[in-house]
């Protein structure tokens, strides 16, 4: 599981990398998205993973026995997942409006912040 | 000690924006409740240096969860201080907006979302947690995405595409460091990471874990080879926003840096020669960048660069003079970085256009505001006794107890090519014979203003000025202050004691 987990992360990262480095909007987008899925994964997989029990105590119990899932990562994910998920749909917006107004996807036509006022 | 009223100047912030929002349609009431509400978010934040002064550091546990479990809000010294700043600038900003955000912003949620900004921003001052630090990071970005894309001008979305995909870019290395950090330690309490990291035996991951986290707050705080988003998205925003983006965006990467570095990795020889090799390539390329540009905001944000440049020479050389220095720095160029790009705007109200080229005979037509502007520019320079010169007296005087001659080298050609950049902005825009300028029909130029309007731009820039001459002229209080921070960045014992209570 571990190891799927890591090729999957790697293959997400250099994903995410090599589609912010082409030159079209979309492309730079879905390169962020894919990034935020691999930071999100690596978090799961540093959580350690175990075949254990939910950390829940039970009503007759003190403290936990079994072996026990860490839900802090869980926690950590799914602040992740909705911070991105915010910030996803704000750039998607954005890049539809610059579109409209530049009429290009190409960010080598994007130099209107050079030019001299 | 434990004090839950340090997170006021971040929930005040929250309850200023919330009722902003109750009143979107009345930009008469917002003006007024957004003043009124950065003049006591100031007060309160003077009350908490106060307190943190008097008292040692406080810390709040929220929801009464005991450190490290739950999530820590810490306001020692360097917090305070910098909430403080964030408030000062905050407030500035919020004046010189009355006068200068068109109204077809004010419309589309301007204030809201400045109050939003300033309440990540002191969240981020405040929070002991690194995840949270990682929380309050997204909450300024965020923010700053609808600032500088407010209006919608084509220049400012095509900036705005190079600042989101940057500080998406900055945030997703950003998380990954933690995950690594957390995979290593099990915690997230920045005290309690600083015992966890110190027993690491594979210090080989702990580096590449400091190196993740240098990219990340890197990218945040524009540092060389990081910072080509800046000077293509600074420029493009109204002035006001330009003014806080520039005082306090990049300052939070910088202040990330300091805490990070000196609490939870430990530099050794290889981290702080990144570092300074950084520091030195930052200034050099700040200020040749600056050279090379003709309109005053794209001057302005290149020597932003330049200055972030003197802060992490500071964090290089780590030592406790130096690191007194940069927190010296730090202090003066939250100041005097909101006021140039507010006097930026001040000069484009008067004449209709940022090109140096185009602009000349301000100080004939204007000389008692060009004074005024000459106060900011003579401190950002660093002329003694103006509050620029004192962090760096500061910082060489450490690097020099190091030895580290090329990089006191390239802070003196940083500051020595300031001051060649000033002055040719002084002849250009101030001395140079004035030009027909075309009159342009979309811009209200200053005199069109109502007398409130104008009243208030130039009351933040007089607030702005005064305060960079207390600093300058207050040195040994501020100085006083910042050495004290920085025995306390370089022994972070009183900090864990405070936040875990051993």
């Amino acid at each position: 599981m571990e190891l799927l987990l890591v090729i999957i992360i790697g293959l997400l990262y250099a994903a995410g990398i090599y589609m912010m480095l082409r030159r079209s909007l979309v492309k730079l987008i879905i390169g962020l998205i894919l990034l935020g899925n691999g930071a999100n994964l690596l978090i799961f997989l540093l959580g350690k993973i175990v075949k254990g029990e939910p950390p829940i105590i039970g009503p007759s119990e003190k403290m936990l026995g079994e072996i026990y899932a860490d839900p802090v990562p869980q926690a950590l994910i799914l602040t992740a997942i909705v911070i991105s998920f915010g910030l996803q749909a704000f750039a998607i917006i954005l890049i539809k409006r610059a579109y409209k107004v530049v009429k290009t996807d190409d960010l080598d036509e994007m130099y209107a912040t050079d030019e001299d006022l | 000690m434990s004090n839950p009223y340090i997170v006021l100047p971040v929930i005040f912030q929250l309850f200023v924006a919330v009722t902003l929002m109750f009143s979107w349609t009345n930009k008469n009431l917002q003006k007024l409740i957004s003043v009124v509400g950065s003049l006591i978010a100031l007060l309160i934040s003077i009350l908490l240096l106060l307190k943190v002064n008097q008292e040692g550091i406080q810390t709040m546990q929220a929801g009464g969860w005991i450190a490290p479990f739950g999530i820590t809000f810490v306001a020692d010294t360097l917090s305070a201080l910098l909430v403080l700043l964030t408030a000062i600038s905050g407030l500035a900003v919020s004046v010189f907006s009355v006068g200068s955000v068109r109204n077809a912003r004010i419309r589309f949620g301007y204030f809201p979302i400045l109050h939003l900004l300033i309440m990540g921003l002191s969240g981020a001052f405040l929070t002991g947690d690194i995840f949270n630090l990682y929380v309050w990071f997204e909450i300024i970005i965020i923010s700053s995405f609808v600032l500088i894309t407010i209006g919608g001008e084509k220049a400012q979305l095509e900036g705005a595409i190079k600042y989101v995909a940057m500080n998406l870019l900055a945030s997703v290395v950003f998380l990954t460091a933690i995950a690594i950090l957390y995979g290593l330690t099990g915690s997230l309490n920045m005290a309690d990471l600083s015992l966890q990291v110190a027993k690491v035996e594979n210090r080989g991951l702990v580096n590449v874990t400091a190196i993740l986290f240098l990219v990340g707050f890197g990218i945040k705080s524009a540092v060389f080879p990081l910072y080509f988003w800046l000077p293509a998205s600074y420029h493009t925003p109204p002035p006001a926003i330009s003014a806080i983006f520039g005082g306090l965006l990049t300052k939070v990467g910088v202040y990330a840096m300091l805490r990070v570095f000196t609490l939870i990795f430990i530099p050794d020889t290889f981290l702080t020669a990144v570092i300074t090799i950084m520091a030195m390539l930052t200034i050099f390329s700040g200020a040749v960048g600056a050279l090379m540009q003709n309109n005053i905001r794209k001057v302005f944000s290149y020597l932003i660069i330049c200055h972030i440049g003197f802060m992490l020479a500071g964090l290089g050389v780590y030592s406790t003079l130096a690191l007194a220095g940069a927190v010296f720095y730090l202090v003066h160029d939250i100041v005097v970085k909101t006021n140039l790009f507010m006097i930026s705007g001040l000069i484009f109200k008067f004449k209709g256009t940022y090109s140096m080229r185009l602009l000349g005979g301000f100080y004939k037509e204007q000389p008692l505001i060009s004074l005024l502007i000459a106060i900011s520019l003579f401190s950002l320079v660093g002329i003694p006794p103006l509050s620029g010169f004192w962090g760096k007296l500061l910082i060489i005087q450490g690097a020099l107890d190091s030895a580290n001659i090329l990089l006191i080298g390239f802070i003196v050609l940083g500051s020595f090519l300031t001051l060649f950049i000033i002055a040719r902005l002084w002849s250009e825009v101030f001395w140079k014979d004035p030009q027909e300028l075309p009159k342009k029909e979309h811009i209200k130029y200053f005199n069109e203003l109502k007398p409130l309007k104008k009243q208030a731009m130039l009351a933040s820039v007089v607030f702005l000025s005064i305060l960079s001459l207390g600093i300058g002229f207050g040195a040994e209080w501020v100085m006083r202050m910042a050495m004290h921070i920085a025995e306390n960045l370089m022994d972070p014992s009183a900090y864990i004691q405070a936040v875990l209570g051993t």
